[in-house]
């Protein structure tokens, strides 16, 4: 089945330097493997494409079924340099959360959009 | 059992609600409150602040928080722990004694922490060898050198804990970090050994939590914010902290918010890098050894934290003036409101060639289509009704922002119909570009000081 990202887990993003910085929350532990196969950094780095200038990390929180992604050189100079309407990226979570990813067949997701 | 030591937060930046501090003060018992104001971009606004006048720099409105709340804190004892200082810690310092000396309140000590700012070190710094490169780019410091304006160093609780030992019951800070304002105060009262890395980062954890305001108990959060009640009197988080470094998270019953493992993992994961190392001048806190607990009704109890030994190097954030910025925007309706926008951006950078102006950087956001994500957002399906169109600029040539500003208006009369004025009234005016440039520092180069004023 091919859903949005959204269905599965919620994000609060924020900025350090030019760098943004996604946590991203899985709404129920057992859809933390799907996030870990489906969300790599390459796809978000594609995501974001000409947006995202550096590379994209990403990190593993099983502790909190979570992952981060550190988004370099993503604010278009840093939240005090930047020209764009959000200088901080604190809507960039909500950006991510469109991705749409393949979850197993079985998986019971509640389609909340 | 031996009472937990109650840390309750009540600012997450300057410019956040006032009224949170009497609520955390009147709303059950506490033991002190931690009032964050410096974000990266609050230092350079503070000293661009202090410029203009000497006696300012730091964030006022702790003195507005704190006038309602005064006399309550004094009589119930709380403790008051702020980076409220900003660029000057002393002047901010000097406003609580003032105030408490306008209420009648005598006695009142009030701690200063001192020595983050190192603005006339950064030559000798430079003399000896130390390159101050940017940590996120790499580049020389030389090229911003003649533009810096400020240069203030994250410093750490301990200073937080020696004015709380000497008798402080309200602290004033410059930069320090934003997590110490919990493990200042968690020293003092535990008096956790230096080389005990696993409580110290779980006050650092602690600290985290809080350090956001409303976003560690149901404010702003993704994960189901149609199930947070009344957020009009949302009750900022509070720590309950255990002498062994557990807590449990929490808020007075009778505010609103929502304290869920939901809610915290949002706000730890917040402004974060590398989760296994979340470095403070403090402790190298492991968040991936962070448990959560859900013990119901608004209680999270967080423990397992570890931690590792605390950084040779100091964070310093470094300020300097990187050119000017304006931005004008126009309101275009149905029909085609998208394609006459885009003409507008065509028609004004023709007018900025025409003009002369000298511009290093133009970004264009067409609100209500992809304003906030520009190439990420998909194609609406349907033409929207109105679009708000914005073109931001930025420049070395202060003239030229200015003039920026005088092209707007004129494209109501002389350019493509059914434009209404933008957001603004008046012209658009530039403004000084401060950026930030963060680099580290050997520890040995800042010296944090003390001491206590009383009213």
């Amino acid at each position: 089945m091919r859903t949005v990202l959204y269905n599965l887990a919620h994000a609060r993003a924020g900025d350090k330097g030019d760098c943004c910085n996604i946590g991203l929350i899985a709404r129920r532990p057992e859809f933390y493997p799907v996030l870990l196969r489906e969300v790599t950094a390459d796809r978000v780095k594609r995501l974001f494409g000409e947006w995202c200038k550096g590379p994209v990390e990403r990190f593993e929180l099983p502790n909190l079924e979570a992952l981060n992604f550190v988004l370099h050189g993503a604010l278009g100079g840093g939240a005090l340099a930047s020209l764009r309407l959000d200088t901080q990226g604190k809507t960039y979570g909500f950006a991510l959360l469109r991705l749409e990813i393949d979850v197993p067949d079985g998986l019971e997701v509640e389609p909340l959009i | 059992m031996r009472q937990p030591f109650r840390i309750a937060g009540a600012s997450g930046f300057w410019g956040d609600r006032n009224d949170a501090l009497l609520d955390q003060v009147r709303g059950g018992p506490i033991d002190v409150v931690m009032l964050d104001y410096l974000a990266e971009v609050t230092m350079s606004i503070l000293r661009m602040k202090m410029m203009r006048n000497p006696q300012q720099g730091y964030a006022g409105d702790f003195l507005k928080a704190l006038d309602p709340a005064l006399h309550d804190i004094v009589e119930r004892r709380v403790k008051v722990v702020t980076n409220a200082g900003g660029m000057n810690p002393r002047a901010c310092a000097q406003a609580v004694v003032e105030l408490a000396r306008k209420k009648g309140i005598a006695g009142l000590r009030v701690g200063l922490v001192r020595g983050d700012d190192i603005l006339d070190q950064l030559d000798a710094l430079a003399a000896r060898g130390f390159a101050l490169e940017n940590l996120d780019t790499g580049g020389s410091f030389s090229t911003i050198r003649e533009r810096v304006l400020s240069a203030n160093a994250y410093l750490g609780s301990e200073p937080i804990a020696e004015a709380l030992r000497a008798g402080a019951q309200i602290v004033v800070t410059g930069r320090c970090t934003d997590s110490a304002l919990a493990l200042g105060p968690l020293l003092a009262r535990y008096g956790w050994a230096p080389h005990d890395w696993n409580r110290r980062a779980a006050g650092i954890v602690a600290g985290h939590l809080l350090e956001c305001g409303g976003q560690g108990s149901g404010g702003n959060f993704a994960g189901g914010w149609e199930q947070v009640p009344d957020l009009a009197n949302l009750g900022y988080p509070i720590a309950e902290v255990e002498e062994s470094g557990e807590f449990v998270v929490t808020k007075h019953p009778g505010l609103g918010g929502l304290v869920t493992p939901a809610v915290l993992k949002e706000q730890l994961l917040y402004e974060i890098g590398d989760p296994t190392a979340y470095v403070t001048p403090d402790v190298v806190a492991d968040f991936t050894t962070i448990r959560l607990e859900d013990l119901g009704a608004d209680r999270v109890r967080v423990f397992g934290i570890r931690g590792r030994p605390a950084p040779e190097q100091l964070k310093l954030s470094v300020s300097y003036q990187d050119g000017w910025r304006n931005a004008v925007a126009l309101t275009f309706v149905w029909p085609h409101a998208v394609e006459r926008a885009r003409a507008s951006e065509r028609l004004l950078r023709a007018r900025c060639e025409k003009r002369g102006l000298e511009i290093d950087e133009i970004h264009v956001d067409l609100i209500g289509v992809s304003g906030a994500h520009g190439p990420l957002a998909p194609v609406p399906r349907e033409e929207p009704n109105e679009v708000l169109f914005r073109m931001a600029i930025r420049t070395r040539d202060r003239e030229s922002a200015k003039r920026f500003g005088e092209e707007i208006a004129p494209l109501v009369l002389s350019g493509v119909p059914g434009a209404a004025a933008g957001l603004l009234s008046g012209r658009p005016e530039e403004s000084l570009i401060v950026n930030y440039w963060p680099t580290l520092v050997p520890r040995e180069c800042v010296r944090a000081s003390v001491e206590v004023l009383e009213s």
